[in-house]
């Protein structure tokens, strides 16, 4: 009996689960721009974990012979006011972009998650506070919340990473709470709690993997949209502190320098567009492969 | 339909409540009481003696339990009371009323411009799909949604203020003094915010009118013989809009957002700009009550985009 399942099972899930990722695998690479961003990304990455080996100089190194030297061959994009070389800061920031999005992505999406699951399960009032709660943090913009929390505790690097997590929350609750409510009906739900499984495992272990798809692109997406708002905070001076490099901060120091070399700005801004380009794209890719239908909804 | 909108308005009347909690406090996270930070920022207080102290806090209110005080706080809104600047020393409600109007002339042109402009790009990349229009405008459509607010004013200030000299690169003047130097100084600020609910509003209405061109209705108004334009306006163009007016409530928030980056690029004293000033004035008052003004607005905002989608799409209010 057992051996006859053990079969059947095997004989209907092995072919279509590698069908499956060959769909997605296609789909997902079918369009150039998806695979361009993908390449940033990786870049991006790579660039990130071995700063150490590809920036020429120190990024915190001063030197005042060096003050605003204009991009030549030892310094290919020139270097600021301090001396300090800005392709070597240019890769240092990169880290600072990418900590900020993956640490408040990953601080979100666990509340957020959690929360839209349980309005979701338990519905009734629970589902009412939870929400309207969601409702009333959206009413505030990511930058002008971050700008608050940074007005009350400060501007340093992590109260960036708290400001941005608690702003992106809602984002997260609402997908996990809608497909919790489309999904807990199913009979296979009643099943399980039928087969005594407790609220947690339902939870966890039914409806959660069926709002995979949806957050894993509401995921990548935000993460574009995350390092846009640290690039905006360090902008106005707000985030890591100032030896640090930031590719917000960066523009602004370079911004008094306009006429002179603006390369100091536009560089770092370059960089930003192309990383909230690439997140996008990627999202894109990842939403038309997983599931088509979120066309226009994310 | 008026059921629906009843409904909507009590969840409005809730949020707006979780919204002044949220922004009381968050006020009172602060290390300490709020006199403490008071004294920090002024002489006298710092040499005064701490029975003078506690008379101080006590005609502050903040020997009240916080409930008594959040109380205090709203009729205090109510009456249109949002304290007193530290830094200032003038009446919140005061400032706001100056920079308000400052930031409101800014936001609403580009929210206009973006919305025109952006429906008319999608609408024209999609009738024209795939033709040399769509191949320009759906490029920058992307490029517009990802390209810092900061990177657009620079880049503006650097080519038609500094290198080319056609436009004032800073600077605000009232169109009631004088409407010829106002428009000049705002064309580059609006359009820097413009750009991204520009953006959005095009790829929403491109998708949503490919989307729409789909379904059997068009279908059925091309065989009854209609013409083209009668078919794009009336039939595919009204259905496409209903996606793009839920994309403008959210844009608000983000003109907000972005407005603060505007104003401080090109030296506009708006509400964005007080609230930077604020903030490292550490003037505490101001920043609240800026806040709270904004989250009211987008609460208001999105109540109405909320009742006019119910509207305009019935499927909505019966859901």
């Amino acid at each position: 009996m057992a051996e006859k399942s053990n079969t059947i099972t095997e004989f209907q899930e092995a072919p279509p689960r590698v069908s499956e990722w060959r769909r997605f695998r296609r789909v997902f690479l079918s369009r150039g721009v998806v695979v361009f961003g993908l390449i940033i990304l990786l870049l991006l990455l790579l660039t990130a974990v071995f700063a150490a080996w590809l920036a020429p100089y120190d990024p915190y190194k001063l030197s005042t012979a060096k003050s605003l030297v204009q991009p030549n061959w030892e310094h290919p994009l020139g270097s600021d006011i301090l001396g300090r070389d800005t392709l070597s800061r240019l890769i240092y920031g990169s880290r600072t972009a990418l900590m900020v999005g993956f640490i408040s992505v990953g601080i979100a999406s666990v509340f957020g998650i959690s929360l839209g699951v349980i309005a979701g399960y338990f519905g009734g009032i629970i589902n009412m506070i939870i929400m309207r709660a969601m409702d009333a943090l959206l009413c505030f913009p990511m930058l002008i919340l971050a700008l608050v929390v940074a007005s009350v505790l400060g501007g340093g690097i992590q109260n960036v990473i708290i400001a941005l997590s608690i702003a992106t929350i809602p984002g997260y609750a609402r997908v996990t709470c809608g497909v919790t409510l489309s999904i807990k009906e199913n009979d296979y739900i009643l099943a399980g709690r039928a087969m005594g499984a407790s609220d947690m495992r339902t939870m966890l272990g039914h409806i959660l993997p069926n709002a995979f798809p949806p957050l894993i692109v509401l995921m990548t997406m935000q993460l574009g949209n995350l390092i846009l708002a640290e690039a905006g905070l360090s902008f106005i001076g707000i985030g890591i502190e100032p030896p640090g490099a930031a590719w917000g901060a960066m523009v602004s120091d370079g911004y008094q320098y306009l006429l002179r070399n603006p390369v100091l700005s536009f560089a770092p801004c370059i960089a930003i567009m192309l990383v909230v380009f690439a997140f996008n794209m990627v999202g894109d890719g990842l939403r038309d492969a997983l599931d088509p239908r979120l066309r226009g909804l994310l | 339909m008026t059921t629906y909108i009843i409904r909507r308005l009590i969840q409005a009347v809730f949020v707006l409540i979780l919204v002044t909690l949220i922004v009381f406090f968050v006020m009172r996270l602060l290390p300490g009481d709020p006199l403490i930070i008071y004294m920090a920022q002024s002489a006298e207080l710092q040499a005064m003696p701490p029975e003078m102290l506690d008379k101080l806090r006590a005609d502050f209110g903040l020997d009240k339990p916080v409930m008594v005080q959040y109380a205090n706080w709203m009729a205090g809104i109510f009456q249109g009371d949002f304290g007193t600047s530290i830094f200032y020393r003038e009446k919140v409600g005061t400032l706001m009323l100056e920079r308000f109007p400052v930031t409101a002339h800014l936001g609403l042109l580009s929210l206009v411009i973006g919305a025109v402009l952006g429906v008319l790009a999608g609408l024209s990349a999609a009738v024209r799909r795939g033709k040399w229009l769509d191949k320009i405008i759906t490029p920058l459509t992307y490029i517009g949604i990802c390209i810092p607010v900061f990177f657009v004013g620079i880049l503006m200030i650097y080519v038609f203020g500094l290198k080319l000299g056609w436009l004032p690169i800073s600077g605000y003047t009232s169109p009631f003094d004088d409407f010829w130097l106002s428009t000049r100084q705002l064309v580059m600020p609006v359009l820097c915010l413009a750009v991204f609910g520009l953006a959005a509003n095009a790829r929403q209405m491109r998708s949503s009118m490919l989307e729409v061109t789909r379904q059997d209705y068009i279908r059925t108004a091309w065989s009854k013989g209609l013409n083209e334009r009668m078919v794009i306006i009336r039939h595919a163009m009204k259905n496409s809009l209903i996606p793009v007016i839920t994309l403008m409530g959210l844009g608000v928030g983000i003109i907000f957002g972005g407005s603060v980056l505007v104003e401080l690029i090109f030296a506009i004293p708006g509400v964005g700009r007080l609230m930077v000033s604020s903030i490292f004035g550490q003037d505490y008052v101001v920043v609240q009550a800026i806040t709270f003004v904004i989250a009211v607005v987008i609460l208001i905002v999105n109540l109405v985009v909320d009742i006019s989608y119910g509207w305009l799409d019935p499927r909505i209010r019966y859901g």
